[in-house]
């Protein structure tokens, strides 16, 4: 008796524990972008700086059928996806060379940390002098930068495989190759995984900011297209397409790795 | 064939990075028959772990050496198997496929092998959770998997290292019931390490108790009660005797170890 009227009253809260952060956050959302509606209404904010947010997603529409938002993003979406591919053919191996051989790990792990938290996209000159304005370096930013963290995690997570799973690997008689393949690697596809999602994440943003740099590519480039333009709900239209899209991203990516751990 | 073990002048000291060194097994000797069951109890932090890993071949010991069937090894040997105190299933395998590990290792064929980890995964009572992974499982139940995983590669002798150490007394003799069934059925020779004196007077035949750090056995007890045994077993006079002398020997050893502890 009791627990069927507990039961509907907790299905409620959890409901709301579920829905209620998203239902307040995209209130607050809502709410600042009244707030922007009015203050550019008004006169307050100058239009030719900030976009009416109403502007702004009229002119969505006008980017995908003129502008092309859909290529754009595709092609970025391609160069994104090539670079994480050829920075995980790069770090993977790194990241298992620096826990395989203890002392390149000690020597370069502090290096490469250090990449990590540095602002590679400083670089791009220097491709664009080698390699061109093409997508050569954009792809070499997104390399580069998407390399970083997959090799750290990769090798981070080899080295936090449990000992006691590798100990259970010894007491089987398990070879290397097999200590390998059967128990390390697994065990490290969560974590590594984790890098490789920061990889992707790093390579779209640098790609997309190198795109609006040197005004090539695709979504980058559109936002550098409406700047020159002064096509300023325009600019904001297509900056709020890719803020969607990196969300959309990391959604998803999110879904993969819990499901690469279950808890 | 016999598989015999034993244990001669092993012993251990651990040096920590500030350089304190701490002797966890002073020379200790042990002989495990073939068939046998052999606990070996002691108060926390006495080296039961250091024996364990040394006989198993995880770490080498400083002096002394251990005795397979008649010969000295090092390192794993093929006829010993390993169950851990700590968890040590593989998250990202099923029950079932936990369990056909070794086989697959060995080379059996797919179907073969599950049907071989099937009787394994009934016998230590998980049917009807062959897909389950281990987070899906009760600490129990993963215990129960990592031992189904060990007696499926069907080792002549069987090391537990506190198998049971994290569970409620209840499922503790549930489980022991469990193992003493599968002990008469595979007759292999086993050494349980465990500081429960309920669960060590249950399962054994002989009972090897261990003073506090440095480990060594101080004295080991021959268990005469019949087989096959069960839980019920612990409400007899017999059984209490038993338990009273062992907690004898250990008391003084525990009240060490406390009081190491408290120093410390
Ligand atoms: N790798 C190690 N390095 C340093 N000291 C260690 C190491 N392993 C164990 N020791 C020390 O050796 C002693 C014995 O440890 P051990 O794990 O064998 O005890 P135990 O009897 O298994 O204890 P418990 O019942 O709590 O599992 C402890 O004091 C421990 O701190
Ligand atoms: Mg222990």
């Amino acid at each position: 008796m009791c627990m069927t009227h507990a039961e509907p009253h907790q299905k409620q809260r959890l409901a709301f524990a579920l829905w209620g952060p998203r239902t307040a956050s995209l209130l607050v959302l809502l709410f600042l972008g009244l707030i922007l509606e009015v203050l550019v209404a008004s006169g307050i904010a100058d239009p030719s700086i900030v976009a009416a947010p109403s502007e702004m997603l009229m002119s969505l529409e006008r980017l995908f059928t003129k502008d092309n938002l859909g290529a754009a993003f595709l092609i970025t979406l391609a160069q994104a996806l090539s670079a994480t591919f050829l920075a995980m053919l790069i770090g993977l191996p790194l990241g298992w060379t620096l826990f395989r051989y203890e002392v390149l790990g000690r020597a370069y792990r502090g290096w490469l940390a250090a990449m990590f938290a540095a602002p590679l996209v400083l670089l791009y000159p220097l491709f664009l002098v080698i390699i061109g304005r093409n997508y050569g370096t954009t792809i070499t930013m997104g390399v580069i930068t998407g390399s970083i963290p997959v090799a750290l995690y990769t090798c981070e997570a080899l080295h936090k495989v449990s000992p006691t799973l590798l100990k259970v690997g010894a007491a089987f008689n398990l070879t290397a190759r097999q200590t390998f393949t059967l128990i390390q690697v697994p065990a490290a596809v969560p974590d590594a995984f984790t890098g490789i999602r920061l990889g992707l994440i790093y390579s779209l943003v640098n790609i997309i900011g190198i795109e609006f740099l040197i005004d090539f590519g695709g979504l980058g480039r559109v936002v550098s297209t409406m700047f020159f333009r002064y096509d300023i709900p325009g600019m904001y239209a297509a900056i709020f397409f890719i803020i969607l899209i990196s969300l959309l991203f990391l959604t998803v990516l999110k879904k993969v790795e819990r499901w690469l751990r279950p808890v | 064939m016999t598989a015999t073990l034993e244990v001669r002048n092993v012993s251990k000291t651990f040096e920590s990075d500030n350089g304190d060194r701490i002797q966890a097994l002073a020379p200790a000797n042990l002989g495990v028959k073939q068939g046998e069951f052999l606990s070996i109890i002691g108060p926390s932090g006495c080296g039961k772990s250091t024996l364990f890993n040394i006989i198993g071949g995880m770490i080498p010991p400083d002096s002394g050496e251990v005795i397979v069937n008649g010969v000295s090894v090092s390192g794993p040997h093929k006829d010993i198997g390993m169950v851990f105190q700590e968890e040590s299933t593989f998250p990202w395998r099923t029950v079932l496929d936990n369990v056909a590990f070794s086989l697959e290792v060995a080379g059996m064929e797919k179907k073969e092998r599950l049907e071989k980890a099937r009787h394994f995964v009934e016998l230590v009572g998980l049917t009807g959770f062959e897909h389950h992974f281990p987070h899906q499982l009760s600490g129990g139940m993963r215990q129960r998997t990592a031992i189904a995983r060990t007696l499926a590669s069907e080792p002549r002798i069987l090391l537990m290292d506190e198998p049971f150490g994290a569970l409620d007394e209840q499922t503790r003799l549930l489980l022991g019931d469990k193992l003493l069934k599968i002990c008469d059925a595979l007759k292999q020779t086993t050494m349980l390490i465990t500081h429960n004196i309920t669960e060590a007077v249950q399962l054994s035949d002989r009972v090897a108790v261990m003073s506090y750090r440095p480990g060594t056995i101080m004295r080991t007890i021959d268990i005469e009660l019949p087989r096959p045994r069960d839980s019920e077993l612990i409400s007899t006079d017999k059984f209490a005797g038993y338990v009273g002398r062992i907690w004898e020997d250990l008391r003084m050893e525990a009240d060490r170890g406390m009081k190491a502890a408290g120093e410390a």
